[in-house]
């Protein structure tokens, strides 16, 4: 298995990656929401590779994000699939691809995101109670409250993960 | 789906079969009551009231239900006197009613607490209103009341006037309507109070067409007149309040001059100065009929829940 490179079989943009994770498939221009979502600033050391509007035989037109030494966990995953519904995630050792997943979005989100009505139940403070959404539709993102029945789109889902509220 | 054990918190969640049985249920129920003859169906049972907004009818008729079934009811109608008061959680304070009762009933301002509250409750729970989402007791009494008063749901002609934004009422009488057929249902309020989108396209999703129309248009068509106050409480904004306030008024006169002969007024009360007391006397009123009839409804509700569909 190779390694998204960004020029679907032409010129390379961006080199391999030694280990670490690359995902490709990033709807355009949706990578730097994906590198916030993952709290990756740039600050940590390791290497970052952006690519931006490349061609892609499936999407016509994507963006990938190559990693050089991380590994993301499951839950940040799930956070990605929210605004990459069709990414795919690929585990790199020795510049081998040794695990390829597509992310899924999952059918109840927990915990992840707050309901924007001020008067749900789960925005009441003092009470055990964590936030659930239903997703009733990935593309384009539609999410409902599963409490309220409030529903949140893709704009409201970026800015609460992006803002990390 | 059985009655015995069940929670009573969305009105989407009761087909057209659950709410026949609860109507019969509570025809058996007015005839008990006429006749002074009422079965002690839930003797020794103790129905939890949880009222954390203020409530008169619904309160009440489901006291009083629980009362002329033979239950013993505890419970308060308002957060101070309680711990909530000093600071006690809404979930601790289900917790402890459900250890202490056969089934609770509450009502809370935020939306979403009477689902939580089932959740974490393992007597059955019934939504008395939660915020401006759910009143599914509201809406079966409102329908039983259609079904006494015409026969049938089905066929009928239906405006929903007033407050359709904020009132949950209208949002749970929508929603159960999707369960009958009705012969068409009208809207008709002022432009910050229209129907909220959410509510507008689940409810067409389900089948039901509903058409904004003016208000002596809808006067003039409607079999059934559904009027609402405005819901001061749930403005995030009382300067908006104070925009739509007084608004639109149903007086006998405007009655009078547009709606049609055997048309009938209901309202979930209370009523604030949006249907005037000179109604009250007209052949139109049938709101307090519509109050009255929450009793035997929610005693078929209760015993339906608690006893089960042989009780």
């Amino acid at each position: 298995m190779s390694q998204g490179t960004g020029g679907e079989g032409r010129k390379l943009l961006v080199s391999k990656i030694r280990d670490g994770t690359v995902i490709d498939h990033i709807p355009a221009g949706r990578a730097l929401v994906v590198l916030r979502i993952l709290g990756v600033t740039g600050s940590e050391g390791f290497r970052v590779a952006v690519v931006m509007n490349v061609d892609s035989a499936r999407m016509k037109v994507k963006d990938i994000v190559k990693l050089e030494g991380y590994y993301p966990r499951m839950e940040d995953i799930m956070k990605v699939s929210l605004v990459a519904p069709e990414a795919t995630v690929n585990i790199v050792r020795d510049y081998n691809v040794v695990e390829k997943r597509r992310v899924e979005v999952p059918k109840v989100i927990e915990g992840v995101l707050r309901c924007p009505n001020p008067t749900c139940i789960s925005r009441k403070s003092g009470e055990p109670v964590v936030s659930r959404f239903e997703v009733i539709s990935s593309s384009p993102l539609r999410l409902r409250c599963y409490y309220c029945g409030t529903e949140l789109g893709e704009r409201e889902v970026i800015s609460q993960l992006v803002g990390g509220s | 789906m059985p009655w015995r054990g069940r929670d009573v918190i969305d009105p989407r969640e009761f087909s057209r079969e659950d709410l026949e049985a609860l109507f019969e249920r509570a025809d058996e129920m007015r005839k008990e009551l006429s006749a002074g003859s009422v079965k002690r169906r839930l003797d020794g049972r103790i129905v939890a009231t949880a009222f954390f907004e203020p409530s008169t009818r619904t309160r009440l008729s489901f006291e009083a239900a629980a009362k002329r079934l033979g239950a013993d009811v505890i419970g308060f109608s308002a957060e101070e006197g309680t711990s909530v008061a000093k600071g006690e959680s809404f979930v601790d304070t289900i917790r402890m009613l459900d250890g202490y009762s056969d089934l609770i009933v509450v009502r809370h301002k935020y939306e979403g607490a009477a689902m939580l509250a089932a959740e974490v409750a393992q007597a059955p729970v019934i939504n008395g209103g939660d915020g401006s989402q759910h009143h599914p007791t509201q809406a079966m009494l409102d329908l039983y009341t259609v079904r006494t008063l015409f026969g049938s749901v089905d066929g009928l002609n239906f405006l929903l006037l007033g407050d359709l934004r904020y009132a949950r009422t209208v949002a749970s009488l929508l929603r159960m309507l999707t369960a009958f057929r009705p012969a068409s249902v009208m809207l008709s309020s002022p432009p910050q109070l229209r129907l909220r989108d959410e509510v507008r396209e689940d409810v067409e999703s389900r089948g039901l067409k509903l058409i904004e129309v003016p208000l002596e248009e809808g006067l003039s068509r409607a079999d059934v007149i559904y009027v609402t106050r405005i819901q001061r409480e749930r403005f995030p904004d009382l300067q908006e309040y104070e925009k739509v306030r007084g608004s639109y008024r149903v007086t006998r006169r405007l009655l009078e001059a547009y709606a049609r002969r055997g048309a009938k007024v209901l309202h979930p009360l209370p009523r604030v100065d949006e249907l005037t007391p000179d109604v009250d006397n007209t052949e139109f009123q049938a709101y307090f009929t519509q109050a009255r009839l929450g009793v035997p409804l929610r005693m078929a509700l209760l015993s339906l829940v608690l006893g089960g569909d042989g009780a």
